[in-house]
């Protein structure tokens, strides 16, 4: 009984790993666009649905006790906005000061998280955020399992549309954006509104994840969102294949596997006082993972054979 | 220099570059060329290797922006405008160094160069899913028709990165074509391509030429120019040497020296 109760926790977290690692894909494997910073917007979405969705405090400005689904779909709009306003600040010319911005706004975030006091509950996060079936929460299989329900239905809605969207024309567009842009400009598509489009749907993406995330756990603190979290959905992503969306949510499985594997191995083998240190570890064997699949299966799990290089471009001919 | 000549008496000009000047560094890749177009003509544009006729296409296309003068396209000043603007106002562009999207299928190569397309809106394809399809039906159709005229559609769901060099200049005219521009610029289209298969081409450039389409056209075959275009400019090292009907020109000693002297 305890096991299926945990199997739901796990599932439920991984499906959650899942949602941001398709934000990602659609980000990076579809369009190209390096987001180095994407624990960034999972807390946007977090903190925008649990400031909106919490019962009033008189330490902090919100508490709006709005409903959930309410908190979710701000969390959407709010990520995707700063997302929108990012790209199209730095998409005019290269997308390579677009990697550069991610990673500055994730170091904001987390920096107003952690001192924006009178909004965010500072280093001490917000809590009492609503959970979906807080009535069941006496019974811990049938809680769990609610959860797992609604994250496995978010996620499927999402997997279900980002698949519709990559097989579009839309799709289509970004992906010869991604292969030739000039001549893709010949053909009238303009890079940077798409790219704009992509990265600011990812980001709306990855804000819901934070807000299902913060509203399962039902508290959350700045050191959520720290560049850990960034890089376990890169090599989420990395593992089961970029460019393919069951490829996101295998590997964002397969990684939180190992990740709760290995934090559990760390707790039974190593001396308490030890533990601290020790959970360092978790890091290195994921690290491992993404060392072992990059030499075993450069393009993931999932991701497809190598490109074979085109060939040549054939030179002009002349008569 | 200017000579006479301009568009054919009668014909609306679709296009006009005016002093058009691109410089690289030190090196004057366009030096002051002007030209007009007419509303259905075929205009050829030749000259010795490296006169800058592929940068002159770059700058009508907008790909690069002019240092100095303006291109203008049906009497409006598009110097200063993105090229993937250019389309909407009727002008498509072929390369001659094809530029096919590799991983991409042919049929997909073709299908991103029709316009309008509702499907290719973000939120459409969730709002009005049957409008997408539907549209989506009817430009494969057409990009098929395409393929098949220019005997690639035995490879049309083939990854484009397969096709051979003159292959590719066929899919580079299947996608322009797709688009169904006002005014078509050929980059060395008939390069690499075999003979009986250049003869397809010019039938194909005359009769949507005849349909009222411009076009510009960049060749070293003097063959094919002397055949399609009704009047030429040449230049050399990046300046406007003459300009005239194909027999003129090619009677031209200025012409002839430029070609020997490789000036
Ligand atoms: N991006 C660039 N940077 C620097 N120089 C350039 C660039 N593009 C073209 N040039 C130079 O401009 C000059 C004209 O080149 P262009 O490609 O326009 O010639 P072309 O007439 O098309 O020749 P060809 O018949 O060989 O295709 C050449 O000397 C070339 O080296
Ligand atoms: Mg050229």
């Amino acid at each position: 009984m305890e096991f299926l109760a945990y199997g739901a926790f796990f599932l439920t977290t991984a499906l959650i790993f899942s949602l941001i690692t398709l934000g990602l894909n659609l980000q990076w494997g579809l369009t190209g666009l390096f987001n180095v910073g994407l624990a960034g917007f999972v807390a946007i979405g977090a903190y925008t649905s649990a400031i909106l969705t919490t019962p009033d405090d008189a330490a902090r400005i919100g508490g709006f006790d709005l409903p959930i689904l309410l908190g979710w779909l701000a969390a959407m709009i709010v990520a995707g906005a700063v997302a929108a306003v990012i790209g199209a600040a730095t998409l005019r010319l290269r997308s390579d000061y677009l990697a550069i911005t991610t990673f500055g706004v994730a170091v904001v975030v987390q920096l107003v998280a952690l001192n924006a006091q009178g909004l965010t509950g500072g280093p001490f996060g917000v809590g009492f955020i609503p959970r979906p079936f807080g009535s069941l929460a006496e019974n811990p299989i049938v809680f769990n399992f609610a959860n797992l329900a609604i994250v496995a239905v978010v996620t499927l809605v999402f997997f279900l549309a980002l698949e519709h969207l990559a097989r579009s024309p839309w799709g289509r567009v970004l992906k010869a954006l991604r292969e030739d842009e000039k001549a893709a400009a010949s053909l009238g598509k303009s890079a940077r509104a798409y790219r704009i489009q992509a990265f600011a749907l990812g980001g709306a993406i990855m804000g819901l994840a934070g807000a299902v995330q913060a509203h399962f756990i039902g508290f959350i603190a700045p050191e959520n969102y720290l560049p850990t979290l960034t890089f376990q959905v890169w090599t989420m992503l990395i593992v089961g294949g970029s460019g393919s969306n069951r490829g996101a949510v295998l590997g964002s499985v397969l990684v939180w596997a190992i990740w709760v594997g290995s934090g559990a191995a760390v707790s039974a083998l190593v001396p308490t006082d030890q533990q601290a240190r020790a959970a360092a570890l978790q890091i290195v064997s994921i690290g491992v993972m993404l060392c072992v699949i990059l030499l075993v299966r450069p393009m993931g799990i999932l991701g497809g054979t190598p490109k074979r290089k085109a060939p040549a471009e054939p030179a002009a001919g002349r008569p | 220099m200017r000579s006479s000549s301009g568009p054919p008496e009668g014909r609306p000009t679709v296009l006009s570059v005016r002093q058009a000047v691109k410089r690289y560094g030190g090196l004057t890749a366009v030096d002051g060329v002007s030209f007009d177009v007419g509303k259905g003509e075929i205009f050829g544009l030749i000259g010795p290797n490296g006169a800058g006729k592929t940068t002159m296409f770059d700058l009508v296309a907008g790909s690069v922006a002019p240092s100095a003068g303006q291109i203008l396209l049906n009497g409006v000043d598009v110097s200063g405008e993105a090229a993937h603007r250019r389309i909407a106002r009727g002008l498509g562009r072929t390369f001659q160094i094809p530029k096919p999207f590799p991983e991409l299928s042919l049929l997909e190569n073709v299908l991103l160069a029709r316009q309008d397309q509702t499907g290719e809106r973000l939120f459409m394809n969730f709002l009005a899913p049957g409008r997408v399809r539907a549209e989506e039906a009817a430009a494969r159709d057409k990009a098929m028709d395409l393929l098949d005229f220019l005997l690639l559609k035995r490879l049309a769901h083939e990854p484009a990165r397969v096709l051979s060099g003159g292959q590719r200049k066929l899919l580079e005219l299947a996608r322009v074509m797709m688009a169904d521009p006002a005014v078509i610029l050929l980059d060395e289209p008939a390069a690499g391509v075999n003979a009986t298969l250049l003869e397809v081409i010019i039938d194909r450039i005359r009769a949507i030429n005849e349909r009222g389409v411009t076009f510009l056209l960049i060749e070293h075959n003097i063959d094919m120019v002397s055949r399609l275009c009704n009047r030429v400019l040449v230049m050399a090292s990046g300046q406007p040497l003459c300009e005239g009907t194909p027999e003129e020109v090619s009677r031209d000693p200025r012409v002839i020296e430029a070609y020997l002297g490789g000036a």
